[in-house]
């Protein structure tokens, strides 16, 4: 469905412009004089290209503290390398990203990642707490895990709806278990940001059902960024959408019938605007709130 | 049945060569079924045959330079270690650079130390290299300097996976997420690795290079078959690498078979029987 939201761009990409330094900078303390920046993630002018393919083009978002903001859009268009470029394992080819008022690199143990389950062996020899520990990795030097750590992991399975299951192969679990296993190791992390990757992607409807419960009791508590192609997660969880597909369209929720029309038309503004921007060098389109 | 545990525990209490063999293989078997099993997880069993098969490399110019040079501590078993760390180096290097032709690129490593340790034992001075001792191995050539080194290098092993051993699940599970929170996937696959060619230099005397990666590897994918978590196929991997040693020895002591593949034929029997038995279970 989303493929037909913002559908991929298949004429030739322009050639990229050169890296720039001189944009103003990013996340002032609020007029509160307050220690924390008023946008978690903050990106203008971002650029990324795999070699000579582009991806990103001039891509600019905020999210603002407290926001579920879902990133929709198709496959190809840019979604995970926005995520990865959020992490801090790709770098931009342009523009700038801050996390937190940080660089991706130095704000990762401030986000808690949730990587699609589907990607793991299932047959690993490996039980639910182990895997919670993960993330409390970084405060493990050698040896065993602190009975902190055990603790915050076990409090984290435990706000997933999987408290005793610490024990259980991940073998064992179902698809919608197993998710919501790594859902609890990003909040082992204790993050303050939760990014998501299509988490509801090859699991069923009655597991989504559980998944979805356990995400809307999150978004009260914390930031989350979700990337899935699940318009019913969207509208569930989301306040608001970030179509990308090598530039972005953000729209509020819920949407109404007025901004589905725009959205589905949006394949005809990304063409047009492309073709405007390739013709006069015009970089608009982004941020239309 | 009771004169052959007889014969045979009688023949470890008074034949040192068979007492060395027996300690040499059950003290190995804690080395084999710990990093075998974090091998076998880790998938990367065809990387431990390349350093196993590039160990030859290291051993032939060993010979050849302690025979060329008059080098006397220059001993093969010290050819072997740096063989297998300059090939975990070069592999590591390699899988990690070139991801895409990491098959090719071990091969060729493979043939490569294969082919460097032949041309080298063939140009070695003096009586001709007993290549068999190498490529099979000998357990019964086992002295007691051979169980210290083994066990002193088998508690190296198991101190290094059991400090980083959360670190090293992670990065076999979700090296992604493991480099998130601050875990080197990189220097983590580099100990791993190393911790395998430690492993395979162990066991090059009681199964020589081409069987030892078998028996590191055999033992743990037995135990993975019934086990799900990894500190109980750890536990599997070694009670079977220990009962394929002593039942090897026993009976290739008993019925006068070569030791080395007979131990490893009995690793590659009670893999195939693990077939059988959880699919009876099943």
């Amino acid at each position: 469905m989303s493929s037909r939201i913002c559908e991929r761009s298949r004429r030739p990409s322009p050639k990229l412009p050169e890296r720039t330094d001189t944009l103003p900078p990013l996340n002032p303390l609020d007029p509160a004089g307050a220690p924390h920046p008023p946008h978690l993630i903050e990106c203008r002018g971002l650029s990324f290209a795999y070699g000579r393919s582009r991806v990103l083009d001039d891509v600019s978002f905020a999210v603002h503290r407290g926001e579920s903001l879902c990133v929709i859009g198709p496959n190809g268009g840019g979604k995970s390398t926005l995520a990865k470029l959020v992490l801090g394992l790709l770098e931009p080819t342009a523009g700038q990203l801050t996390v937190l008022g940080k660089s991706p690199r130095e704000a990762r143990t401030a986000l808690g990642y949730v990587p699609q389950a589907m990607r793991f062996d299932p047959q690993f020899p490996i039980a639910a707490l182990d895997i919670v520990l993960m993330g409390r990795l970084n405060h493990l030097k050698v040896g065993a895990f602190s009975k902190k750590c055990r603790e915050i992991a076990r409090a984290a399975l435990d706000e997933v709806g999987l408290s005793g299951y610490e024990k259980r192969p991940f073998s064992d679990l179902s698809g919608g278990e197993r998710q919501r296993v790594m859902v609890a190791r990003a909040l082992a992390c204790e993050p303050e940001i939760l990014l998501l990757d299509e988490p509801t992607a090859n699991i069923d409807l009655s597991i989504e059902a559980q998944l979805l419960e356990t995400l809307a009791a999150l978004r009260h508590r914390m930031t989350i960024l979700m990337i899935t192609h699940d318009l019913d997660l969207v509208s569930s969880i989301g306040d608001s959408v970030l179509c990308v597909n090598h530039r972005v369209h953000r729209h509020s929720l819920p949407l109404s019938g007025e901004t589905i029309k725009e959205i589905y038309s949006s394949r005809r503004r990304l063409e047009h605007d492309r073709r405007a921007r390739d013709q006069h060098g015009d970089p608009c389109l982004c941020d239309h709130d | 049945m009771t004169d052959f545990f007889a014969d045979f525990i009688d023949a470890v209490k008074t034949v040192p060569l068979i007492r060395y063999a027996l300690l040499a293989g059950i003290v190995s078997s804690l080395t084999f079924g710990v990093v075998g099993s974090l091998v076998v997880v880790r998938q990367i069993g065809y990387v431990a045959s390349a350093i196993a098969h590039s160990i030859l490399g290291g051993i032939g110019a060993s010979v050849y330079y302690s025979r060329v040079y008059d080098l006397p501590w220059l001993t093969p078993m010290l050819g072997a270690i740096a063989a297998s760390l300059l090939s975990v180096a070069v592999i590591g290097w390699a899988t990690l650079k070139f991801k895409e032709r990491e098959d090719t690129i071990i091969g060729a490593i493979w043939a490569a130390g294969m082919a460097a340790g032949l041309l080298f034992l063939h140009y070695a001075p003096g009586k001709a290299v007993n290549l068999e001792s190498f490529i099979f191995g000998n357990i019964l050539l086992t002295s007691k300097s051979d169980v210290i080194a083994t066990l002193i290098l088998g508690v190296i092993v198991m101190s290094l996976v059991a400090l980083f051993y959360h670190k090293l699940v992670a990065v076999s599970f979700d090296e992604e997420f493991a480099g998130l929170r601050g875990v080197s996937s990189k220097a983590y696959y580099f100990l791993l690795l190393t911790l395998t060619a430690l492993s395979v230099v162990l066991m090059v005397r009681v199964a020589g290079l081409i069987l030892s990666q078998a028996l590191l590897i055999l033992p743990a994918a037995t135990a993975s078959r019934f086990s799900r978590s990894l500190w109980a196929i750890m536990a599997g991997a070694v009670a079977i690498t220990a009962l394929a040693n002593t039942a090897g020895l026993a009976l290739s002591y008993q019925y006068d078979i070569p030791t080395g593949p007979f131990i490893v034929f009995l690793a590659v029997v009670f893999y195939a029987l693990s077939f059988l038995l959880r699919r009876k279970r099943a």
